[in-house]
């Protein structure tokens, strides 16, 4: 029941994208393209010269850095369909209460977008996933879990992210979202660089955010090099923010909602 | 001619009349289970109380109305029935179940009309019937033929395919009831389901309303429309600050709280003011409007020529029946349609 419930939502919810698919296709396959191209090809030729072997772990830039965009690609993505779809339907057109006149519950709410926004993600990693082997950026058949991870990762944010727009009247506050978290984020958990580069008192800034988690775990599995030790603690982390944020989300959707 | 002019005699309802002792119900074991039954139901904003102790039973198949001005607590009870807002105090049950556990089945049978509309701007209007039917677990094919037949039932089968933003206000409106529909309702709540609609669009519904509860259909609606309430329901309340101050069939409310007749009196600008005391002992009662002044009466031809006898000269003079916009005026003191 619960699950069918949440099931409709979905279905809502991929209603709306089949009619808006066409604005957002392009990027999402080209955006890979140009990144990996641009950074990992070009931006990595300088680098590999620079004798970075010994930082990077004895791999190509490009090599490096393809799974680390990908966890990141996952966060963007997830935090973009968690803020203004979700504010949208709470407060500007208040789809929501039409739908809670049904036998649609408010639970149903939470884990149907969330479970539209794991589709998504895994429709924009997997397009990411595919472009990235084709670079040669995969150096195991263990990138095949990166499918999974990146998604375990956009839902780490996405959780939370619900959460904080059903508490939202206006869409002021997401720029805060995006310009102090998901910017910040995307630039330095270890995307780009490896966070032992970063000065030694934001090192720990950086592990307790989800993206240094999936980052370093994405890493690892396209790399086979999986060390049992850090991917668990990097799983629980990850499962651990989609979980907190979920329970978030339940409180937030009920506030605001149930009134 | 009215729609609801001849109604079919659904009888008045078995019910508990307001005001009557709760704790007689050995009298209520014999009649039929109420549609709904509100005790003592009550519901509060933080320290606000929007309902406030409310007490009224909905028997099957019957048309009952909430009037009430602004702020009475129409929408707030709308919404406890819909079990969409949580009961503070006090009990509810719908088709004898509890709101509370079972806000989901009871749902499953409603169809709600909310007073704001609630039109999904990211699909077209053919869609925003077909996921609402998808909602109630309808077939999609299922969902697609309801949503054709109700989109001619409300004469926007031309814009099916159209996005919902750009359709009039009362287009709005007519897509929100026909959504209210998709799963075949036994209860159909209505919060003004007219605000906004032409006279011919509010005659359609009416029409189409009076054919549901023909069918069997329960209607509760609140209206700001006095002509609606006549229309369109068996028995209704009256809301005043979260109380029910009234109860009972159009006709028995203006029998208890209004005369028969109902003079009124229009005058040149200035005049009104400058009355004083002459119109006292007139009429059983006299109400002052801004605009003019109503004098209630039994004869009210009779009433109209004891205000000429005292040199009193109106501009118009007009003898109409009492309506139930006299009964809220005395009731709630302001006039229903603000
Ligand atoms: N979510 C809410 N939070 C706080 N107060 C509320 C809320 N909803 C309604 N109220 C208050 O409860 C009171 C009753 O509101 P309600 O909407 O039930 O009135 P109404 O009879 O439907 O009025 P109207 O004819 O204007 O629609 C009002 O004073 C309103 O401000
Ligand atoms: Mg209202």
């Amino acid at each position: 029941m619960a699950l069918r419930g949440a099931l409709r939502i979905v279905e809502h919810d991929a209603m709306v994208y089949r009619r808006t698919w066409r604005g957002g296709i392009v990027t999402t396959i080209l955006g890979p393209f140009l990144f990996l191209a641009s950074m990992g090809l070009g931006l990595g030729g300088y680098v590999d010269r620079g004798g970075s072997a010994a930082v990077l772990g004895g791999v190509s830039y490009l090599a490096f850095l393809a799974p680390g965009l990908l966890a990141a690609q996952a966060m963007q993505t997830a935090a973009f369909e968690s803020t203004y779809p979700i504010l949208g339907r709470i407060q500007w057109d208040k789809t929501y209460l039409a739908a809670l006149a049904t036998p649609i519950g408010v639970d149903d709410l939470v884990w149907g977008e969330l479970g539209w926004i794991a589709v998504r993600l895994t429709f924009a990693c997997g397009i990411f996933l595919i472009v990235m082997a084709g670079f040669g950026a995969v150096h195991s058949p263990l990138a095949v879990l990166d499918l999974p991870v990146a998604v375990l990762t956009g839902l780490a944010f996405a959780a939370p992210i619900v959460a904080f727009s059903a508490t939202q009247r206006r869409d002021s506050g997401f720029n805060a979202i995006f310009r102090f978290g998901v910017t910040p984020l995307f630039l330095f958990s270890g995307t780009f660089f490896p966070v032992d580069r970063l000065p030694e008192p934001l090192q720990p800034v950086a592990w307790i955010t989800p993206l240094y988690h999936g980052v370093d775990l994405a890493r690892a599995l396209s790399l086979g090099r999986v060390d049992p030790l850090p991917a668990g603690v990097h799983l629980v982390v990850l499962v651990a923010f989609a979980a907190g944020g979920v329970a978030l989300a339940r409180a937030a959707f009920r506030r605001r909602l149930r009134v | 001619m009215p729609a609801a002019a001849d109604p079919v005699p659904t009888g008045p309802p078995p019910t508990v009349p307001s005001g009557a002792p709760t704790g007689v119900p050995a009298v209520l074991a014999t009649v039929p289970e109420p549609l709904i039954r509100a005790r003592g139901l009550t519901k509060r904003f933080g320290r606000f109380t929007a309902v406030d102790a409310v007490d009224f039973d909905v028997a099957p198949g019957e048309a009952f109305g909430f009037l009430g001005p602004n702020g009475a607590g129409k929408t707030s009870t709308m919404r406890m029935i819909g079990c969409v807002s949580p009961v503070t105090a006090g009990s509810l049950s719908v088709f004898g179940m509890d709101p509370h556990t079972d806000g989901g089945r009871i749902r499953a049978r409603l169809g709600v009309v909310p007073q704001a509309d609630t039109l999904d701007m990211e699909l077209t209007v053919r869609e925003n019937l077909l996921i609402y039917g998808r909602y109630f677990d309808l077939p999609r094919r299922e969902a697609l033929r309801r949503a054709a037949e109700l989109l001619q039932f409300v004469q926007l089968a031309e814009r099916a395919d159209d996005e919902v933003e750009p359709l009039s206000g009362g287009m709005k409106r007519r897509l929100t009831i026909a959504r209210s529909l998709i799963n075949e309702p036994e209860l159909l709540l209505l919060d003004e389901p007219t605000t906004g609609l032409d006279p011919q669009a509010r005659h359609l519904l009416w029409d189409r309303l009076y054919r549901l509860k023909q069918r069997g259909v329960t209607l509760v609606l609140t209206t700001h429309y006095m002509d609606e309430a006549e229309q369109l329901c068996d028995r209704l309340v009256v809301m005043d600050k979260a109380r029910i101050v009234a109860e009972g069939s159009p006709r028995e409310l203006i029998e208890r709280h209004s005369s028969r007749e109902v003079t009124e009196l229009r005058f040149a600008p200035g005049v009104q003011e400058s009355l004083g005391g002459r119109l006292d002992g007139l009429a059983d009662r006299v109400e002052w409007l801004p605009d003019r002044v109503l004098l209630y009466a039994a004869d009210g031809e009779a009433a109209a020529r004891a205000a000429h006898g005292r040199g009193i000269r109106a501009e118009s003079v007009l003898v109409r029946r009492s309506t139930l916009e006299d009964v809220f005026l005395r009731l709630t003191g302001r006039s229903l349609v603000e």
